[in-house]
């Protein structure tokens, strides 16, 4: 009698953005929603992000970027992932995210970008219902 | 068997993906630990327990990157609680361990209780085995914060490092009925605060009460994890306990108890599940005979265990 599958999720801070809050409230709202939920801390390297997701085999990755650096830094996450042929976690992002640069991150393969005020039960449900494994 | 494979050649998605099968009971997990399974027994597995907050992540990264230095190669496992409530869990460990975590040599994997009481998670067991059979040197466990009961440690680790800090009150002796007892080495940790010399000494107080002539008196060492003091120190009592255990002939016959105790268990756990499962009815009708008082349950039981036997 298998329940639900538990949902692994890493969440990181790519790059030397200070701002943890919303990391720490997604982290927290993620385990209150029955995941495992790796916090990684502050300033992580693209290549950091990329080992611990790999080690951790996590189902999702969470980047959370409050300092404007979002269209180098998730880019080039994307890239690493690819580099190393993984297609099967689903890498969504947050913070303080021009909707401008929405569109050109989600080509790049963010799934989805939320953006302050977005209500956690969306996140959650988009979560659900997007995980690849 | 692919994962097979890329354990054996040293792939870590391998590794962590086996794991993970591991974690959710997969069928195909055993499988692949039946194949792993005469690869295992070359690394040293090192336990490293104590309170919440006392430094356990900090120490173990020290320690991790002192084994490197010697050209060691380590995996890590580090339990952290599941929250009861919603199943979810917070994993931070690795906040601590971020500057191990591109190093080749090193695998860390961070891993909810899941249910489990003991300080470790069921899956860690099997976890410490493909780890093993990657070829690691030494496998570090970091249990979740433990009170004084969580010392299901020493059923999986050759050796146990107790980390303690000062300032808790009277923990040495609250804590004294559980943990201290497993304590191998003892880390005073935070040794840069105030009553690090006063718990050294109820430390040893309360050695010498307990102290059984046979044993090997534990060495307590003062350790700073945030700046790597006392670390040479404690990867230096961790090799002389290693080097005496194994020279005594004491990590062969713990290692054998631990096979047999993990063999019994696994035997009990599957012959109570076929009994569970075949004489379900029979033992639903006694369970009735004994709440009617028409039967009692040490009667009952031998009428079971006939039935089991007779193949009835
Ligand atoms: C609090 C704050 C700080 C605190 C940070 C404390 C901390 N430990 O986090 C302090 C005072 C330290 C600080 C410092 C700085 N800050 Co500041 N700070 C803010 C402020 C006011 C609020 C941020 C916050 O905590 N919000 C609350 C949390 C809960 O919301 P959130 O992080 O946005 O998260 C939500 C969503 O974005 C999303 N989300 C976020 N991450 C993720 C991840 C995933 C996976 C998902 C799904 C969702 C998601 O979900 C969350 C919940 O809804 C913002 C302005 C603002 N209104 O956003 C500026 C702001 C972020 N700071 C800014 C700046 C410039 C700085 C400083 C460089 C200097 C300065 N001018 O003060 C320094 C740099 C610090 C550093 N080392 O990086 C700018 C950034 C400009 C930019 N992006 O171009 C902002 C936007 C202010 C502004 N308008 O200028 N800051
Ligand atoms: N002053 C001081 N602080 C320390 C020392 N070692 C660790 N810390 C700090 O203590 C806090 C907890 O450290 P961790 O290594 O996360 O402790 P832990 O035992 O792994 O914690 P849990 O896994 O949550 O039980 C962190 O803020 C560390 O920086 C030390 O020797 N001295
Ligand atoms: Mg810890």
């Amino acid at each position: 009698m298998q329940c639900e599958r538990t949902i692994r999720v890493l969440i990181a801070k790519p790059g030397l953005d200070g701002h943890d809050r919303g990391a720490k409230v997604i982290a927290r709202a993620l385990r209150d929603a029955g995941m495992e939920v790796i916090y990684t801390g502050l300033r992580q390297t693209p290549e950091q992000i990329v080992e611990a997701a790999i080690q951790e085999d996590v189902d999702v990755i969470g980047l959370s970027i409050l300092s404007g650096a979002h269209n180098v830094l998730f880019p080039r996450i994307m890239e690493l992932l690819k580099e190393k042929g993984i297609d099967d976690i689903l890498v969504i992002g947050g913070g303080v995210i021009p909707h401008d640069d929405i569109p050109f991150l989600k080509k790049c393969g963010i799934a989805e970008v939320f953006t302050p005020g977005t209500p956690i039960s969306q996140i959650i449900e988009f979560i659900k219902n997007n995980v690849k494994k | 068997m692919e994962l097979v494979d890329g354990i054996l050649k040293k792939d870590k998605r391998a590794a962590a993906r086996l794991i993970t099968l591991i974690e959710r009971e997969d069928p195909t997990a055993i499988d692949a630990l039946k194949k792993l399974y005469k690869y295992t027994g070359n690394s040293i597995v090192i336990g490293i327990t104590g309170p919440p907050g006392a430094g356990k992540s900090s120490l173990v990264n020290e320690l991790a990157k002192k084994m490197r230095e010697k050209g060691k190669t380590v995996g890590i496992i580090a339990v952290d609680p599941t929250s009861p409530f919603t199943g979810g869990a917070l994993l931070g460990d690795r906040i601590r361990m971020q500057e191990l975590t591109l190093d080749p040599g090193i695998f860390i994997r961070s891993m909810a209780s899941r249910g489990s009481l003991g300080g470790i998670a069921k899956a860690t067991y099997d976890a410490v085995n493909v780890l093993d059979a990657f070829g690691m040197d030494y496998i570090i466990i970091e249990t979740v914060g433990v009170g004084q009961t969580e010392i299901d440690i020493v059923k999986v680790a050759d050796m146990v490092v107790v980390v303690l800090v000062p300032g808790l009150g009277d923990d040495v002796q609250a804590i004294k009925a559980g943990i201290m007892e497993i304590a191998d080495i003892f880390a005073v940790n935070k040794s840069d605060r105030e009553g690090a010399d006063k718990l050294v000494t109820e430390i040893e107080m309360m050695l010498d009460l307990s102290q059984n002539e046979l044993d090997l008196r534990p060495p307590i060492v003062k350790t700073v994890a945030t700046s790597g003091i006392g670390i040479d120190e404690l990867e230096a009592k961790i090799s002389e306990h290693l080097s005496y255990i194994q020279y005594k002939g004491v990590l062969e016959q713990k290692r054998k108890e631990k096979t047999r105790e993990k063999f019994m268990e696994l035997i009990k756990f599957h012959i109570s599940k076929i009994i569970f499962q075949e004489k379900g009815n029979i033992i639903e009708n006694l369970l009735k005979d004994i709440s009617n008082k028409v039967i009692d349950p040490y009667t009952a039981m031998e009428k079971l265990l006939q039935c089991i036997l007779k193949g009835e």
